[in-house]
């Protein structure tokens, strides 16, 4: 059912309505930039694009779509190359394959790191290429004229003597073609779409506004049971027993089943399903369970941070450095909460079960992982699962799992009720922040030393839990005992220091955690950041000449430095009772300075009123939806920064809902101004990338306003 | 228990218990799937319908207490609703576009109360609306060029 698929399987399979490219050579070539060197060759990608009788051309995108733009970027690659009007085009997503649709970055069908367009970016330009090459040839053919003699724009396909057409005209005869191993990309100089700001408008802006547009929760098929499922209210609990008879006696409930992760309440609605959880009963056993708060694992990881830890980079002699006679000393302890994604769609999917095979439908941002935990669960063999992602309401790392936790509640509520149904889950608000999979809490022990206005030793230990322990991509990430991503930032700042040590120590927890929005960056970026600043300060140093002095060898990130100390006109006056402060993070492989600009609000919040950006993320394919992620990006940053938490007491967190774990509104959302550096380099993320220079700018505000850098986070902390 | 909603213009039966919220009326009963669950407790707004015109959340009203006509986005209509949603598509408001649909119906409210908002009125009639995207700088330039689209049209 899954088989992969062949040309002629496209050509058939898709009816007479359809046409596939073969495009082998193109992209075995790509697949060498892959790290995954060994992993699947990513082998017959015919199903990249498809042109119906009507000409419209629908790009098949192996990213999932949550906001963060893939649907247009890749469409908008694909109808450059194929000189194509951007009213034709249209996007959705490639089901789960992963020989085709393999993240030629990961080796597997997934969507993170901000890779999509940097991944994306030659292989579905070349894909655009061929697709327009068959319609030369088919269109030269049908004329009996010289390929040479055709011209495409803007769709409308051209011969002599007035010849015209459009692409839907020609599939039949463009079906019978066999395309060439490789054809020449535009060049850069004649795109019409790429780069060029605001050509093209979101695929997706008109179904997110009229109510068309189908996310997870929205997926089921006459017949289908609604279940909620209750889970441990602490991280590691199991149950111990439960009461399922008040539940049942919910109008509209089904059935109950104990399954791993809780219990499942099936019923013929959500509400009766919600209901009916509330009506449980359960004893948990939490002899497995985290028991301590919050307060007390920070204060435990604080007093880890003082011993050496594991190191993960040096350059010099630290103790001796920071121990130079004459010296000042500058120490802060970080603490970094953990955070719920809270993504505005909860998590939740589709599943049917045959017995034999399966289909689920949802939100699945790494579909490598999600088909076989399914298939796992309900013991058939992978193919016989068809994983179809859909558009989710937001993740910002929520939905890609390394153990697949929802596809596999999703199957085991199905199991529980036995072949031949179909449920669709959906987790309450409750549920997600309850949830875990968290920012991990980490925290930074940072030391550093100045001598005659110099920055002379710099140390920062970091202690928190790994998420890549026990997952697949564990010997992806770490190396050495060191977690990449928990130090990534830390073990290598854009600065020129004579004297460095970054050492990391993992803890463990039941509390699960996973990457959130920037990664690593949240917090390394934060720590380093802030820390350069009081350095600075320290050795009278202006924030923007003096990281540009230490910045020798990183012209990139001194550039967007400059850039938005331009743009924002730092050293200008400002107004009375604002602050400004600024700071620059390397984050998948783009860079972002930001400049905050704050006050102390009435109540004594901090207020931030606008925030610059410059960004240089190579070529920005679609400058709009560059600054899109950034504004974004920079919203995420403020809310977190200023308000996210999730406390822990006795294992339990305290926060359940927006009504606790505080969320930006739009009251509290700053302007946002941001410069887009030009770029001839390939495209680098951005999804990510604006979010870890926002915190740091705004605490470095705060300290031209007389106040502490906040070293304990969030800096608004809930009464 | 039987209730008859006017629902975007039709009215429509259904049976369910009586606190049953509106939104899960709307969404699993009705299959108005364009209203969007996002708490449950009236805290984000991505459930807003309008009841009699008035933005409502509809995650946190019981169908038994739901009095007058309901519209959804699918039925939103007028030259309010047109402008909002051609600014909404103009300024490429949406991100994952969850929120939207709950934001478009308190923007269409706003503008139907106040065809002029300023930022502050527009702050304030969206606050209670959440979209963790942040998409709220071109949410607050959209709904400020429907105003002046509604303007021209008038």
């Amino acid at each position: 059912m899954n088989a992969p698929l062949s040309r002629r399987a496209i050509l058939q399979g898709g009816g007479a309505l359809v046409i596939g490219f073969l495009m082998p050579m193109g992209i075995g070539r790509l697949a060498a930039q892959a790290p995954a060197a060994n992993g699947p060759p990513p082998v017959d990608p015919n199903a990249f694009i498809r042109i119906a009788p009507d000409s419209t051309v629908t790009v098949l995108v192996k990213h999932i779509e949550f906001g963060q733009g893939p649907f247009t970027g890749l469409a908008t690659l694909v109808a450059d190359e194929m000189d194509a009007d951007w009213a034709q085009m249209r996007a959705e997503h490639a089901p789960g394959d992963q020989k085709v649709y393999a993240n030629l970055f990961m080796g597997m069908q997934g969507t993170g790191g901000s890779t999509a367009m940097a991944n994306s970016y030659l292989q579905m330009r070349k894909a655009g290429a061929l697709a327009r090459w068959m319609l030369v040839q088919a269109a030269a053919k049908s004329w009996g004229v010289k390929p040479e003699q055709i011209t495409i724009k803007a769709g409308v396909i051209s011969g002599p003597g007035g010849k015209q057409g459009k692409f839907g005209e020609f599939i039949e005869t463009a079906r019978t073609l066999t395309p060439p191993q490789d054809v020449p990309l535009k060049d850069a100089g004649k795109f019409e779409f790429i780069g060029k700001d605001r050509s093209v408008g979101r695929v997706d802006s008109l179904d997110k506004t009229t109510g068309k547009a189908d996310f997870s929760i929205d997926q089921w098929t006459p017949g289908t049971l609604t279940v909620v499922v209750a889970h441990s209210p602490r991280f590691g609990g199991a149950v111990a027993s439960f009461d399922a008879s008040k539940a049942l006696a919910v109008s509209g409930v089904v059935a109950v089943k104990q399954i791993p992760s809780g219990v499942a309440v099936f019923a013929t609605g959500t509400w009766p399903a919600i209901k009916g959880r509330k009506a449980l009963t359960i004893k948990w056993d939490d002899s497995k369970a985290e028991a301590r708060g919050t307060a007390q694992m920070a204060q435990a990881y604080l007093a880890k941070a003082k011993e050496p830890g594991i190191q993960a980079k040096a350059t010099g002699d630290i103790e001796k450095a920071l121990a130079t006679p004459g010296a000042t000393l500058v120490e802060a302890d970080y603490v970094f909460p953990y955070l719920a994604h809270a993504p505005m769609e909860p998590l939740g999917g589709y599943i049917e079960w045959d017995g034999k095979t399966a289909l689920a439908r949802f939100g699945s941002q790494f579909p490598s992982f999600d088909q076989p935990a399914i298939a796992g669960v309900l013991g058939i063999p992978p193919e016989q699962v068809k994983v179809e992602p859909v558009l989710a309401g937001g993740s910002f790392g929520r939905r890609a799992t390394g153990d697949a936790h929802l596809a596999v509640e999703l199957a085991e509520c199905v199991k529980a009720i036995g072949p031949g149904k179909k449920v669709r889950l959906t987790w309450t608000r409750e549920d997600d922040i309850h949830g875990g999979y968290y920012r991990p809490l980490m925290v930074h022990r940072m030391r550093g030393a100045v001598k005659d206005g110099k920055i002379i030793a710099w140390s920062d230990t970091i202690v928190g839990q790994s998420f890549a322990v026990g997952g697949p991509m564990e010997k992806m990430m770490i190396r050495n005992g060191v977690d990449a991503t928990m130090v990534e930032g830390s073990s290598e700042p854009p600065y020129k220091l004579p004297a460095f040590r970054c050492a990391a120590t993992i803890e463990q927890s039941p509390v699960t955690t996973l990457w959130w929005r920037s990664v690593g960056h949240t917090h390394t970026g934060y720590a380093v950041e802030t820390f350069v600043d009081r350095l600075l300060e320290a050795a009278g140093k202006d924030p923007v000449a003096g990281r540009l002095e230490l910045m020798t060898d990183q012209p990139r990130a001194a550039a967007v430095l400059k850039a938005v100390a331009e743009l924002a006109k730092w050293g200008e006056p400002v107004p009375a009772g604002r602050g400004r402060g600024v700071a620059v993070v390397e984050s998948f492989n783009s860079f972002v300075a930001e400049i905050a600009e704050v006050s102390i609000g009435e109540d004594g919040e901090p207020k931030v009123h606008k925030v610059w950006a410059a960004v240089d993320c190579g070529i920005a394919v679609n400058p709009d939806i560059v600054r899109a992620q950034v504004e974004g990006g920079i919203g995420y940053a403020v809310g977190h920064i200023l308000y996210g938490e999730v406390p822990l007491e006795a294992g339990k967190p305290t926060v359940s809902n927006f009504n606790n774990y505080r969320s930006l509104r739009i009251m509290e959302m700053p302007e946002v101004e941001v410069t887009i550096l030009p770029s001839s380099a390939p495209p680098t993320g951005i999804g990510e990338p604006g979010v870890p220079p926002c915190g740091p700018a705004i605490a470095n505000a705060l300290a031209r306003l007389g106040r502490e850098r906040p070293t304990i986070l969030p800096m608004v902390k809930s009464a | 228990m039987i209730f008859t909603l006017k629902v975007n213009g039709l009215d429509r039966q259904v049976d369910v218990d009586e606190d049953t919220p509106l939104l899960w009326v709307l969404r699993d009963d009705l299959e108005l799937t364009g209203t969007k669950f996002g708490c449950g407790v009236a805290m984000c707004g991505a459930c807003t319908v309008h009841v009699n015109d008035q933005p409502m959340r509809s995650c946190a009203l019981p169908v038994s207490a739901v009095q007058g006509d309901i519209t959804t986005i699918e039925a939103v209509a007028g030259p309010e609703a047109k402008a909002v949603q051609a600014a909404w598509v103009a300024h490429d408001v949406p991100q994952c576009g969850y929120c939207q649909s709950g934001q478009i119906m308190t923007a269409v409210a706003l503008l139907r109360e106040q065809p002029k908002p300023s930022d502050r009125d527009i702050d304030l009639a969206m606050n209670g609306n959440i979209c963790r995207c942040a998409t709220y700088l071109r949410i607050r330039s959209a709904i400020h060029d429907a105003a002046k689209s509604l303007e021209k049209g008038a």
